[in-house]
């Protein structure tokens, strides 16, 4: 049985157990609700449970294991040979698993018989257009040690499955009758069915730790992967960023360190300034009527998908700014080459972000007491002079702790700078040339060819552990200052 | 070591009026706070107001350095005058009325700064001072004359938080009387302190008499027979009685006054 | 000192309030100013994406009546390449139309006549004719998409000096176009094929329509919808109700607030790696490959997670304590007290913060680059619902990403238009959510 209806029996083995657990607890109490210690739907509901927890958990793992421990003992009997020069062995596992497939396919659709099946060696010459007519795409001509290993994979996966469904079912029906037989009016079975949800609830928020780890593990995975075959230090240290899918690239992360630094600079020049200036307006001079108009026309600014704003950068900023800072342009400077520059991508990130500075600070603002306000007003300081004595500097824990978060969403925005920054890596102090970012490459890395293989698609993972590490740190940091912030005024 | 109710020593002339007050009203939104109000505060000598919570005491302190404005739904009516001129005039700049009008509050609120800032803050904004010497010179003083000085003179740059309460409220007072105010204006200073910490600040008040005009809004009756001359009642948003302490605490005219002392309302 | 206080008068302001009060005036502006500079920038972007996409809605076309013959469809479908006899069906009859009308045909060849057409109209007289074989041995009027520069030229996009160093459209063939529109055969109509069509390729702007990867981003959402919410949702419920304090609750809580910070475009390595190498690549699970919007859903889903778990957990904090301590005072259990009382009461809550989750989950774009949403041209809806989940196919924001991309100004037309589409989807999503608030928004 497949993965799929072992998992629809067992849902319907926790289903019908339900209605009789049901039924049971109200037969040993004669029908009297009031003698049983839980409601019978509880009673039901412990059935169910038992039998479907147990059954599909171990299904879950047995069908993550499976093919990990097959793959593994068939890998040894796949030659050195048969494996493409510079390519890895899990590519022709792949193959072998598809060539396995692809003979159970056809077994199943009535095209092979199973013995064919299981003599394929025999005509293993028209394997390939046998199973391509059956829509099996194979890569190239089956080789006999890669349909043996498929073969072998074949029973294996079979006997595999075959003692799956027995024991899955097993236990889906030995846990049945257990629960089936404890159903008494004393039972507790409400105090079980809650142990179940919460034990749910609890697997459900490791969920978050999942993720994390995740991400942790293909991150450093991949980034082992390719230090192995380029550098570290070149990686680190490099100056030169210049991929080539032929070999003897130079993949140097800093030109993309500084250009990623140096974008986020002028957004953050753009949005800092503007965004405090907003969120001290509203907090402190604005009117409930222009705060309930100002404040939501910015956060629209906040809600607009990024794609937009890197549209925008291509289409609109770039070529305005190129007409004004460009060769013949208005200016009369000849400073831009192109549209895409770092100041079209700063300019646009900038706006992307001043509704994200202006509400954390809005925030924090609000939250310095206004007994500090009355205490500057009373002894007859302005109002600017309040904010710029008292409150400013009250709240900078805050604010600086808002910029930090801002600074960390700068470095990780993506679709702006691979419109709006240009593609070239380089080392410039000229805001107006075209230079790229690490989040940008990581795009230009990994979009196209699906083999992750190379040093220059698996570069791509050591740059995303870059700005991994960066803008967690960043995050840490900043939580980390707002929240002895909000314990000073708690 | 009070006797039950000591009342301040008389020494009220009261000649000159600093602050005159004519049919003040004062509403928050569609409450009517403060109803009809009119008073007289002497210069030199401490004015307190008494009442029940919520009587508009506070918020009639309040309006006399303008500190309403800062709430957007509070309107006032009526005529307030400072030294003869009306404070509610279009021409006057609250912030040079505040200068003037100094104002403690509640509970202690000293800036997140150091002590020494703290105190300088207005004369800096006011531009009192000409030179770091000079500023130095009207920090010790108004520390002196705040009775801290003792207390703080060797931590001058430590933040002022981290003071206790008492001597934090004590900050705040040298801070407002270091703007050279004429008037200053104090809502509850006691309510967040012990009673040795009060009386502290109750000596610190009868010493003020002499430079300054004081407001003191209190709910202690026994502190307002301690420090004030002339004490007048609030009840429900109307001034009841005014006049002078010794008056009011021992023969009042008025029956919600003499309820409210005796303790039956309040 | 005292005297210097003393003499100032409360109405006449001395040089220093002046200055002080400037300088607050001053202040004031610089907080206008800068509310001022958002808004206008939201104006100008606004105005941009209205007046850049809004051409997108329309298009011309060319109405023709076309013989259509046994003999010819006959051979037409035996040949290797069916379209080429449809292509000369579509020349002879506007041939013949600009000599019914007494239009001068400028051209030797009518394969250049026709070259205002869109490449794709012999597939649409092939269509055509494949749905209604009734239409064969008749002569019936078609319409026919002109091709994106024609197209441009009746939207005031081209200009006759644009065509100067254009190998596909000439001046030329603008003045039959003008003649045409005389004649009342060419018209700018709504183009419901750029809403509910499918994408094409690079030569045929004038076909390419956003349906496809609209249901790309719907399979996404309804992923999202089965996996983080009811994920979101019960991690909300366990931490501000049930757990313990202690290092494991710690553990995710860090974790949950600083995966609301990781980039999004990291999401997309943690699919590539997780789903579609490992899940779909080592586990062989079938439905793991690059363009699906299962694994695009997927990655959505954990990136929208930190953002449900916040707002569920805000919303049952604001449940008031008594509400459960009453449950718990009839003797209910805890669960009970939860799942009866706190839940339903922080249903709405919960459903708005879903829905401004999905929101940023529909137009997010970087994840789902790197698992293969774009380099795909979606040209086909999927098969079956289910299998829906499981074809390649593309996203809104992907699509309009993949145009953008494209480098011709008909694209960028297309993409602007696409942009309105995703737009009006978030506006809604966000007006359903704020009338929740407003709705059901209870103050204890």
């Amino acid at each position: 049985m497949s993965a799929s209806t072992l998992f629809l029996v067992i849902a319907v083995i926790a289903i019908v157990g339900f209605f009789v657990g049901r039924h049971r607890a109200l037969a040993t109490a004669d029908g009297s609700i009031r003698r049983l210690h839980s409601l019978p739907q509880y009673y039901g509901s412990h059935v169910a449970v038992l039998s479907f927890a147990p059954a599909v958990l171990v299904l879950a793992v047995w069908s993550i294991a499976q093919p990990l421990v097959i793959g593994g003992s068939v890998q040894s009997q796949i030659l050195p040979s048969d494996i493409p020069e510079g390519r890895d062995i899990s590519l022709v596992m792949t193959e072998v698993r598809t060539l396995a497939d692809g003979l159970s396919l056809a077994v199943s659709s009535g095209d092979m018989t199973a013995a064919e099946a299981d003599n394929a060696q025999t005509f293993i010459g028209d394997l390939r257009d046998r199973l391509g007519a059956l829509g099996v795409a194979l890569g190239g001509d089956v080789r006999p040690s890669v349909l043996a290993a498929a073969q072998s994979y074949r029973s294996a996966t079979a006997t595999g499955d075959l003692i799956r469904t027995v024991l899955v079912l097993a236990l889906a029906g030995g846990a049945f009758l257990f629960a089936f037989r404890q159903i008494a009016p004393d039972f507790r079975a409400r105090n079980t069915v809650e142990r179940a949800v919460r034990v749910i609830l609890i697997g459900c928020a490791s969920i978050a730790i999942l993720t994390t780890v995740g991400i942790v593990l293909s991150l450093i995975f991949n980034t082992i992967q390719f230090f192995k075959l380029y550098p570290w230090q070149d990686f680190l240290f490099g100056t030169t960023w210049s991929p080539s899918f032929q070999g003897a690239s130079e993949l140097g992360i800093l030109p993309l360190l500084w250009g990623t630094l140096y974008i986020s600079f002028v957004a953050l020049a753009v949005a800092v300034p503007i965004g405090l200036f907003a969120a001290v307006y509203l907090s402190e001079y604005a009117t409930p009527r222009v705060r309930a108009i100002a404040k939501p026309a910015l956060e629209v600014l906040a809600g607009i998908p990024t794609i937009v704003y890197g549209l925008f950068a291509l289409l609109t900023v770039g070529p305005f700014l190129l007409a004004a800072f460009g060769e013949d342009g208005v200016l009369g400077v000849n400073w831009m080459q192109g549209g895409t520059a770092v100041m079209t991508a700063g300019l646009v990130m900038g706006i992307m972000l001043i509704p994200f500075v202006s509400s954390l600070s809005d925030d924090i603002i609000n939250s310095v007491p206004q007994a500090m306000r009355d205490g500057s007003l009373g002894l007859g300081a302005t109002k600017s002079e309040t904010i710029k004595t008292v409150v400013l500097p009250a709240a900078l824990p805050g604010i600086v702790g808002a910029i930090l978060l801002a600074a960390s969403r700068a470095i990780g925005e993506t679709m702006i700078v691979v419109f709006g920054a240009g593609a070239a890596a380089r080392l410039d102090l000229n805001p107006f040339e075209a230079m790229t970012t690490v989040t940008a490459k990581i795009v230009s890395q990994l979009t196209g060819d699906g083999d992750f293989n190379s040093p220059e698609a698996l570069v791509a993972f050591a740059l995303g552990m870059t700005l991994f590490i960066m803008t967690l740190g960043l995050n840490v940091l900043a939580l980390r200052i707002v929240r002895k912030y909000r314990e000073q005024y708690e | 070591m009070y006797d039950d109710i000591r009342l301040a020593e008389r020494t009220d002339t009261m000649t000159d009026v600093k602050i005159a007050a004519r049919n003040v009203n004062v509403h928050y939104g569609d409450n009517h706070a403060i109803k009809d109000v009119s008073v007289d505060i002497g210069d030199r000598a401490v004015t307190s107001f008494i009442g029940p919570s919520g009587c508009g005491k506070s918020t009639f302190l309040r309006c006399i350095n303008r500190m309403n404005d800062t709430i957007d739904i509070c309107r006032v009516t009526g005529d307030i005058e400072l030294n003869g001129q009306d404070i509610n005039d279009k021409s006057v700049d609250p912030v040079q009325l505040r200068a003037k009008v100094g104002m403690v509050f509640q509970k202690p609120n000293p800036f997140p700064k150091s002590i020494y800032d703290n105190i300088a803050y207005g004369p800096r904004i006011h531009g009192l001072a000409r030179n770091k010497a000079e500023l130095d010179e009207i920090v010790e003083k108004s520390l002196r004359r705040g009775a801290i000085w003792d207390e703080v003179k060797d931590r001058l740059n430590a933040p002022g938080t981290g003071l206790s309460g008492g001597q934090q409220q004590r900050l705040c007072i040298a801070r407002a009387i270091a703007t050279e105010p004429e008037v200053l204006l104090m809502d509850e200073p006691c309510s967040a302190l012990d009673p040795i910490a009060t009386a502290k600040v109750e000596e610190l008040i009868d010493e003020l008499r002499q430079n300054f005009s004081v407001v003191i809004v209190t709910h202690s009756m026994q502190q307002a027979a301690r420090v004030s001359q002339r004490t007048a009642f609030f009840h429900l948003g109307h001034m009841v009685e005014f006049g002078e302490t010794g008056q009011i605490f021992t023969n009042p005219q008025d029956e919600r006054t003499e309820s409210y002392i005796t303790g039956r309302i309040g | 000192m005292t005297d210097l206080t003393q003499a100032r008068s409360l109405t006449e302001l001395d040089p220093r309030t002046k200055k002080r009060n400037a300088a607050e005036k001053r202040f004031r502006a610089y907080g206008v100013s800068a509310i001022a500079i958002g808004v206008v920038f939201l104006v100008i972007l606004l105005w941009n994406i209205i007046s850049a996409g809004l051409p997108a809605y329309t298009q011309t076309s060319l109405k023709l009546d076309v013989a259509l013959t046994q003999e010819e469809v006959d051979k037409a479908e035996s040949a290797v390449v069916k379209t080429t006899r449809y292509r000369k069906m579509i020349e002879a009859a506007m041939v013949a139309a600009l000599q019914d009308q007494g239009i001068e045909n400028p051209f030797s060849k009518s394969r250049d006549l026709v070259r205002m057409l869109s490449t794709g109209a012999p597939a649409t007289l092939r269509d055509a004719v494949l749905a209604d074989p009734s239409l064969v041995g008749q002569t019936s009027q078609f319409e026919f998409f002109m091709s994106s520069r024609a197209d441009g030229y009746m939207k005031g996009r081209v200009t006759r000096e644009d065509l100067a160093r254009d190998k596909n459209l000439t001046p030329l063939h603008l003045d039959v176009i003008d003649r045409l529109v005389d004649a009342g055969m060419v018209e700018r109509g709504f183009n419901w094929n750029f809403i509910f069509g499918v994408d094409a390729s690079e030569a045929r702007p004038e076909q390419a329509g956003m349906g496809a990867s609209i249901l790309g981003s719907f399979y996404m959402m309804m992923v999202v919808l089965m996996a983080a919410v009811p994920i979101g949702v019960a991690t909300a419920i366990y931490l501000e109700e049930f757990a313990p304090q202690n290092w494991f609750t710690d553990l995710i809580e860090i974790n949950i607030s600083n995966l609301a910070a990781v980039p999004s475009i990291v999401f997309g390595i943690l699919g590539i790696a997780a789903f579609i190498q490992f899940g779909g690549g080592v586990m062989g699970i079938a439905g793991f490959k690059q363009s699906v919007p299962l694994v695009g859903g997927l990655v959505l889903s954990l990136m929208t997670l930190p953002t449900i778990i916040i707002a569920t957990r805000a919303s049952l904090k604001a449940v008031p304590p008594s509400i459960r301590d009453a449950a718990l005072g009839l003797g209910a259990s805890k669960t009970q007290a939860v799942f009866h009382h706190v839940l339903p009461l922080a249903l709405p809550g919960i459903l708005t913060g879903t829905i401004i989750g999905l929101a940023q989950a529909l137009g997010e774009t970087a994840p789902l680059l790197l698992i293969g949403m774009i380099g795909l041209v979606a040209t086909s809806y999927p098969e079956g619902f289910v299998s829906g989940f499981t074809e390649p196919n593309s996203a809104m924001p992907a699509q309009i990403y993949q145009w953008a991309t494209r480098a011709d100004p008909a694209f960028y037309e297309r993409a602007w238009g696409g942009i309105i589409i995703l737009l009006v989807f978030l506006l809604s999503m966000n007006i359903i959510a704020i009338i929740l608030r407003r709705r059901f928004e209870r103050r204890w």
